[in-house]
């Protein structure tokens, strides 16, 4: 009964206001007329303070229904056609960040997340941190923001995609 | 002043924090007996750090919080340049065992405990350099060589590991996790955490007390509240300034929309880990109307930055606050239909109940704070009244009901995380209709040589900041601590003769932040 009463929440909300719903609907179109099929994204987190993670999950939740259009995440990197990163890119991660990166199979897509993964942010290069993450491994896109709200990751994505072509 | 009738002389901070006591100890002797009189008062091992205080005519300094029941004693005992030694409080405190040696690894001053294993430190520096000695530059680049933990072996026929990590499985932190299985289920679990190590504490040294509220809010994102307050109220401390009521109250408000978007994010999670994606669906779409209301109130989905020294960078006019009651009643309907089909769903009190389970001796061993600790039965929340302790402004006005719930279970921790949304909803529609009008930010200049602690419950647990202000008015030292610190160590126990599918319910039931801990 509840998930009747709940309805569609993707679909059924406003497009203007406080809810950016045409906006997701067309990103989401872009992507799959791009694609044409399932992308699968595997999230890095490489060093980052987790409020980038906060608005990744939140890209799962029925409002960005993420899943919904066949954008997932999945739990390997050999299973993704996507890296998107989280940084900055600590020295302990480092080898972790490349071993994820040399398992992800060609044509590979990477993002970088966040204003730390961008540039390194607040916490740059140091004796603790590589800074950001195209300091690490090759990035296509980047997507600042600290963190960066689900819409602004969604279009980094789009963007990755329409790159590759 | 004397606390539990031990040697050590204290003196109370002043001002409008958590209450704090300072102390020193004449000799490692001294620090050890208190430690044990601290035990035996079921107080706490709340943090421990290190600094290099020799720029300022010293040694190597330990500093040992100590969490009492009248409040927190901070106890430093100095160490001669040239053997920091102390004696090990990880036999009276097992908490005391990784901060130890993040301790040794981070500044360099070392007990003589049998555990001398390094925590943050993996192999991106050397052994015998120490970053947060004033004669280690941060810029230092050293080879990055990964290196090789001695884990715990446990044998036996049938007995098989099971790493996980560094990366896990889902959007989450990095850290590692060695499981030692028979079978399905678990012997026992080992962490390996440090991946997020990057250098936050050496970027304190030296910044401007502004800079340091901007970094200490990115210590762990899902906290960025508990860390401003507790850094902007040990700040505070230390140059003798007093936030307003006003301001007070406008951070207690943002300090319970973090710890309720968190709640409802984690109880969307833990019907997700049980295979009931109807919660997760239904909650993450509460936890993204409530951020969204955020955003619009506060400028930020999480409320960064919005807490300051001295007070509050923002207002909040009539129709906000009117926005914040009706919200709080929505999500509380809400909530609380969706506690029922929880609280009725056959299939998810299976997985909960008895799952994961800790005692309250064994919290109080481990020194646990928080939701955790609640969950196994102790009235412990830095929010509430209890016998001998008055809570800091505004909560003591507010008057905090504290959750708690005995089975310390994942379903007990579920319990507690439901009712502290609904008194955290509650809070903030007294907030909303009792705010009183005053000044927004206090004028705050640094004090030379000041220091302050600040001690915030967030939605976790104790959040603890100690700040040291040098003679240039800038940073010397910042030690952020996080209750996942504590917490870890539970979350080892918790799992234990449970089974491996387990695991990520339980997990998910704590909730710990890696790279609070990790710095």
């Amino acid at each position: 009964m509840r998930i009747l009463r709940t309805g569609i929440l993707t679909e059924s909300m406003p497009a203007t206001g406080a809810w950016p719903q045409r906006e997701i609907e067309r990103l989401h179109d872009d992507i799959l007329r791009i694609l044409g099929r399932a992308l699968t994204i595997r999230e890095v987190d490489a060093g980052s303070c987790n409020g980038c993670e906060l608005e990744i999950h939140a890209l799962n939740n029925p409002a960005y229904n993420i899943e919904g259009r066949g954008i997932k995440f999945v739990a390997s990197p050999r299973h993704a056609d996507m890296l998107l990163v989280t940084g900055p890119v600590t020295k302990n991660m480092e080898n972790a960040v490349r071993i994820a990166y040399d398992c992800t199979p060609d044509p590979k897509l990477v993002v970088a997340v966040g204003d730390c993964g961008c540039t390194g942010g607040l916490f740059g290069e140091s004796y603790a941190s590589c800074g950001k993450v195209s300091n690490v491994i090759p990035v296509d896109v980047t997507v600042p923001g600290c963190p960066p709200p689900p819409l602004d990751l969604l279009r980094g994505i789009l963007t990755a995609i329409g790159k590759q072509k | 002043m004397r606390l539990l009738d031990e040697t050590i002389a204290f003196t109370m901070q002043t001002g409008v924090g958590a209450p704090v006591w300072f102390g020193r100890a004449a000799d490692g002797e001294e620090l050890r007996r208190f430690a044990a009189a601290a035990r035996r008062a079921d107080g706490r091992m709340a943090a421990i750090w290190g600094s290099d205080e020799r720029q300022r005519a010293g040694g190597f300094r330990l500093h040992c919080v100590f969490g009492l029941n009248q409040g927190h004693a901070w106890v430093s005992l100095d160490l001669p340049t040239d053997a920091p030694l102390y004696p090990d409080l990880a036999d009276i405190f097992p908490a005391a065992n990784r901060m130890q040696r993040a301790t040794r690894d981070m500044v360099g001053i070392a007990t003589g405990g049998d555990d001398q294993r390094p925590w943050l430190r993996h192999g991106a520096w050397p052994a015998d350099w120490y970053p947060l000695r004033h004669d280690a530059a941060a810029s230092a680049d050293f080879p990055n060589a990964p290196s090789d933990y001695d884990f715990v072996r446990v044998g036996g026929e049938g007995a098989h590991e099971i790493p996980v990590g560094p990366i896990h499985a889902g959007i989450i932190e990095p850290g590692h996790f060695r499981f030692s299985v028979i079978g399905e289920k678990v012997l026992r679990l080992e962490q390996r955490l440090g991946y997020q190590h990057k250098g936050v504490e050496k970027l304190f040294i030296g910044s401007e007390i502004a800079a340091g509220a901007r970094l200490v809010g990115r210590i762990s994102g899902d906290s960025t509240c508990a860390y401003a307050w507790a850094y902007a109220s040990a700040v505070e401390a230390a140059c003798g300034v007093a936030p307003s009521l006003r301001a007070l109250m406008l951070r207690a408000l943002m300090l319970e929309r973090e710890r309720v978007a968190n709640h409802l994010g984690d109880l969307g999670a833990l019907g997700n880990d049980a295979a009931l994606a109807f919660g997760f669906t239904q909650f993450m779409h509460l936890k993204e109307l409530w951020l969204r209301l955020n955003a619009r109130l506060f400028g930020h989905r999480f409320m960064m930055d919005r807490i300051v020294p001295g007070g509050v960078a923002f207002d909040l006019e009539a129709p906000a606050l009117a926005a914040i009651i009706e919200q709080c009643d929505h999500i509380g309907r809400e909530a609380a239909t969706l506690r029922t089909i929880y609280d009725e769903h056959a299939g998810l009190q299976d997985r909960f109940l008895t799952t994961g389970a800790i005692d309250a001796d064994l919290a109080r061993e481990l020194s646990l704070s928080g939701m955790g600790a609640r969950a196994t039965g102790i009235i412990l929340d830095g929010r509430a009244y209890r016998q001998g302790f008055t809570p800091p402004q505004p909560y003591r006005m507010l008057g905090v009901r504290p959750a708690t719930d005995d089975r310390g279970d994942v379903a007990a921790r579920v319990a507690v995380r439901f009712n502290e949304i609904f008194e955290s909803l509650r809070l903030q529609r007294e907030i909303a209709v009792s705010l009183p009008d005053d000044e927004l930010r206090a004028d705050l200049a640094p004090v030379a040589g000041g220091a302050g602690l600040g001690v915030i419950e967030g939605w976790r647990g104790e959040v603890l900041v100690g700040v040291q202000i040098g003679d240039d008015g800038k940073l010397a030292r910042v030690h952020p601590h996080d209750p996942s610190w504590q917490a870890w160590p539970a979350l080892e126990h918790a799992v234990m003769q449970d089974i491996v599918p387990d695991f990520p319910l339980i997990n998910k039931s704590f909730n710990l932040s890696y790279s609070g801990v990790d710095l």
